[in-house]
């Protein structure tokens, strides 16, 4: 593929001058605040726009509904693993719905959410965890990256794209999730440094849910905050609650204007909770409480949402009903979906290795070719 | 059951598991020697994610037993100074492919510290990686990353795939003063024998290869997940006339490459099976050692099965790429090599 063939080449070629190095003097705008910023059940909440919210709200109730049938899932042995988002929601949906079309996105391993939430099918998005094949999608079609197993490796590569957009003169942000546990990897750390030494229109989001797997935030970082990390690498660090989907909306959208006017990247902490085991794999009792995930509970990000629309008459019980009805739709798409059985076909392995395949391939092929013909025959 | 419950009743053995097994290794370890640190993501309070750790931070405490951040070029870095002053760290890397992040560490200073200085400073770390496949993991979690590590001259490699091995092994990659690679074949995990921690079995140390089954018909070279599979085909070639020797190598470097030549010349014949891609993979090296020692002993050429030359399939397709009973015995049977 030329870069004439790239989807968004001849968009605009405006190219954004790169800004002149200059040394930051004061470091204090870019430190995040004291507290997580929040807008739910504060006077912020009084400029809330209703028919955004309620978008919200619908992409909450759908995202809970899809967390929950994909766990269904796993239980049924439909799906091989999948890492739930149950608390999380907020951080999936607002991501997603900040993008415009353009924008890319790039999730981790857990972040199957945002993808459908930024449009991806649902069951093409849950291939990777059914196993079927590693990304059940074209990345360039959704501009959706493939789902980022190895931990914070994704991190560069949204820096990368955004440069090179930039570079075309295509007003293209790049999004790049990441876990708390993920923000230790060096990849981390040298995508900051490469996003904030290029001005590249990148936002990244951590989703600081307490742990990674069993190891609390505390062992993970001794900084005050994950948003603390922005300020060595120059760039913006903000601290905003991860279970207030207005407060998150907010932030990024602010993150991604910026970056989209070449403001450069920010780093968004947003604190969550992740109320489900890491994996069905996982036994989440041995390194935590029940009494800290029952106090998150009250903090949940479908009720905190809830309650704020229904108190300022923004949701009745006809839209909660409406919003449940469709995530209802969903869930019966997606379970019809993945329990039909995929048609796979094992000369696949060989179809994606190379442009050309090798003869060494093709003769590899013929043997697997030759062993399924026998099982055929048997 | 039964006749494993009686025979475990003289000896004092129960039915352990590999799992079991090299826990234990690390505990004795700990337990005798104070220098001994574990280290690794989750290796603490969970015990790993395959519990291969389970009971050390309790019994020896954080600093002996350490949950690291996430980050395993941090995690083996670490580990580096830590020998150099000094101690035995014992990393865990949580799965094949995540170990990749360290291989700055590992290739450019673990790998190369004893020579760069001289003899001066060994660094005595045993680097644990869960490796290879058959477990229907998701991509990333199933990866036979040896060749990477026996192409790295600085680092021994082993591999064990009984539990007796998966003690004695890991115990002398800890004793050891170079720096180890124990690749621990994830699917043998729960596999059991036979085995009392009281009075672990001495095995061979790091360098033997053992025959596993004599034969005489041809020799079948493996190590790791692939050693029951050899064993399984060895029991089937019966029927087909075939009485094969199974050599399991233990330790891919150094290479028992005397134990190896011996069974290959006594034979006449020999296929090397791994799970990791042919295509310079360990197979092609041992091939080529056994052409050099036994090329007037061969009655056929050296055949390889192995992984095909691809990225590791998704779990629904793994039984296709994973070298199977069938294949083996397609290789076995191409042995009867007429020009
Ligand atoms: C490079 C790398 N190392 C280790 C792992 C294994 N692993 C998978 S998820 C996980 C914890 C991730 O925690 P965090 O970054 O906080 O994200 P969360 O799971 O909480 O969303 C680990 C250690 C991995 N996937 N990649």
């Amino acid at each position: 593929m030329t870069v004439q063939e790239l989807p968004g080449a001849g968009a605009s070629h405006r190219p954004t001058p790169p800004p002149a190095w200059r040394p930051r003097t004061d470091a204090a705008p870019l430190l995040p605040d004291a507290e997580p910023y929040r807008v739910l059940g504060t006077p912020a909440a009084d400029r809330l726009d209703p028919a955004l919210m309620r978008r919200c709200y619908a992409e909450l109730v759908r995202g809970r509904r899809y967390n929950a049938q994909a766990t269904a899932l796993t239980k049924q042995g439909r799906l091989a693993v999948y890492p739930s988002t149950v608390g999380q929601e907020a951080c999936e949906i607002a991501a997603a719905m900040v993008l415009e079309d353009q924008d890319w996105l790039f999730p981790s391993y857990r972040d199957t959410l945002a993808a459908v939430a930024r449009g991806l099918d649902p069951v093409q998005a849950l291939t990777l965890l059914r196993g079927d094949w590693h990304t059940g999608y074209d990345p360039r079609e959704h501009r959706i990256a493939p789902l980022s197993t190895p931990l914070a490796t994704q991190l560069p590569h949204a820096v990368g794209l955004a440069h090179a957009a930039r570079l075309r003169g295509d007003e293209v942000v790049a999004l790049a999730m990441v876990g708390d546990g993920g923000t230790s990897e060096g990849d981390f750390h040298e995508a900051l440094n490469f996003a904030a030494v290029w001005q590249a229109p990148v936002v990244f989001l951590v989703q600081n849910n307490g742990f990674a797997i069993s190891v609390p935030l505390a062992k993970q970082t001794a900084a005050p905050t994950l948003a603390h990390k922005a300020v060595g690498y120059g760039m913006p660090g903000r601290l905003v609650d991860g279970n207030d989907v207005a407060a998150m909306h907010e932030v990024l959208t602010e993150a991604v204007r910026r970056a989209r006017a070449g403001g450069g990247p920010t780093l968004i902490e947003a604190v969550t909770y992740r109320m489900e085991a890491h994996t069905n794999a996982d036994d989440a009792t041995r390194y935590r409480g029940d009494a800290e995930v029952e106090a998150w509970k009250a903090h949940d990000p479908v009720d905190l949402l809830e309650r704020e629309l229904t108190s300022r008459g923004i949701l009745d019980e006809a839209g909660i009903q409406e919003a449940r009805d469709a995530a209802e739709t969903m869930a019966a798409a997606l379970r019809e979906g993945m329990n039909a059985d995929p048609v796979l076909d094992p000369m696949d392995l060989f179809a994606h290795v190379y442009a050309e395949q090798t003869d060494r391939l093709r003769e590899q092929a013929a043997l697997l070719r030759a062993e399924l013909d026998a099982e055929g025959d048997a | 059951m039964t006749t494993v419950a009686a025979k475990a009743a003289g000896t004092g053995a129960k039915p352990a598991t590999m799992a079991q097994a090299l826990t234990r290794a690390m505990r004795d370890a700990m337990a005798e020697d104070p220098t001994v640190h574990v280290m690794g993501e989750d290796v603490g309070t969970l015990g790993g994610v395959f519990r291969i750790t389970d009971g050390l931070a309790k019994e020896f405490g954080e600093d002996r037993c350490t949950d690291t951040p996430l980050a395993e070029a941090g995690i083996l870095g670490a580990a580096v100074g830590m020998a150099m002053y000094g101690l035995r760290p014992v990393v865990e890397m949580q799965f094949d492919a995540f170990a990749y992040p360290a291989f700055e560490q590992l290739l450019s200073h673990v790998a190369k510290m004893r020579n760069r200085t001289r003899g001066a400073m060994p660094l005595p770390i045993t680097i644990r990686v869960p490796y290879g496949g058959g477990i229907g993991g998701v991509e990333h979690h199933c990866d036979s990353s040896e060749a990477y590590y026996v192409a790295t001259p600085g680092l021994h490699v082993v591999t064990p795939a009984t539990v007796e091995d998966a003690y004695g092994l890991l115990r002398a990659s800890i004793a050891s003063d170079d720096p180890v690679v124990f690749l621990e074949p994830k699917r043998l995990y729960w596999s059991k024998a036979d085995w009392s921690p009281q009075a672990p079995a001495a095995v061979p140390g790091i360098g033997k290869a053992l025959v596993r089954r004599t034969g005489t018909s041809a020799t079948l070279i493996t190590y790791g997940p692939s050693l029951p599979v050899c064993l399984e085909a060895a029991e089937a070639a019966r029927e087909e006339g075939w009485d094969l020797e199974v050599v399991d190598l233990r330790s891919l470097v150094p290479f028992d490459e005397e134990t190896v030549v011996a069974s290959v010349r006594r034979t006449g014949r020999a296929v090397v099976v791994h799970e990791a891609a042919g295509f310079g993979g360990p197979g092609a090296e041992i091939a080529a050692r056994v052409t050099e020692r036994c090329f007037h002993h061969l009655e056929a050429p050296v055949l390889r099965v192995t992984g095909f030359d691809i990225p590791y399939p998704p779990p629904m397709l793994e039984k296709h790429h994973l070298p199977g009973v069938d294949r083996i015995l397609d290789a076995v049977a191409r042995l009867q090599w007429e020009n």
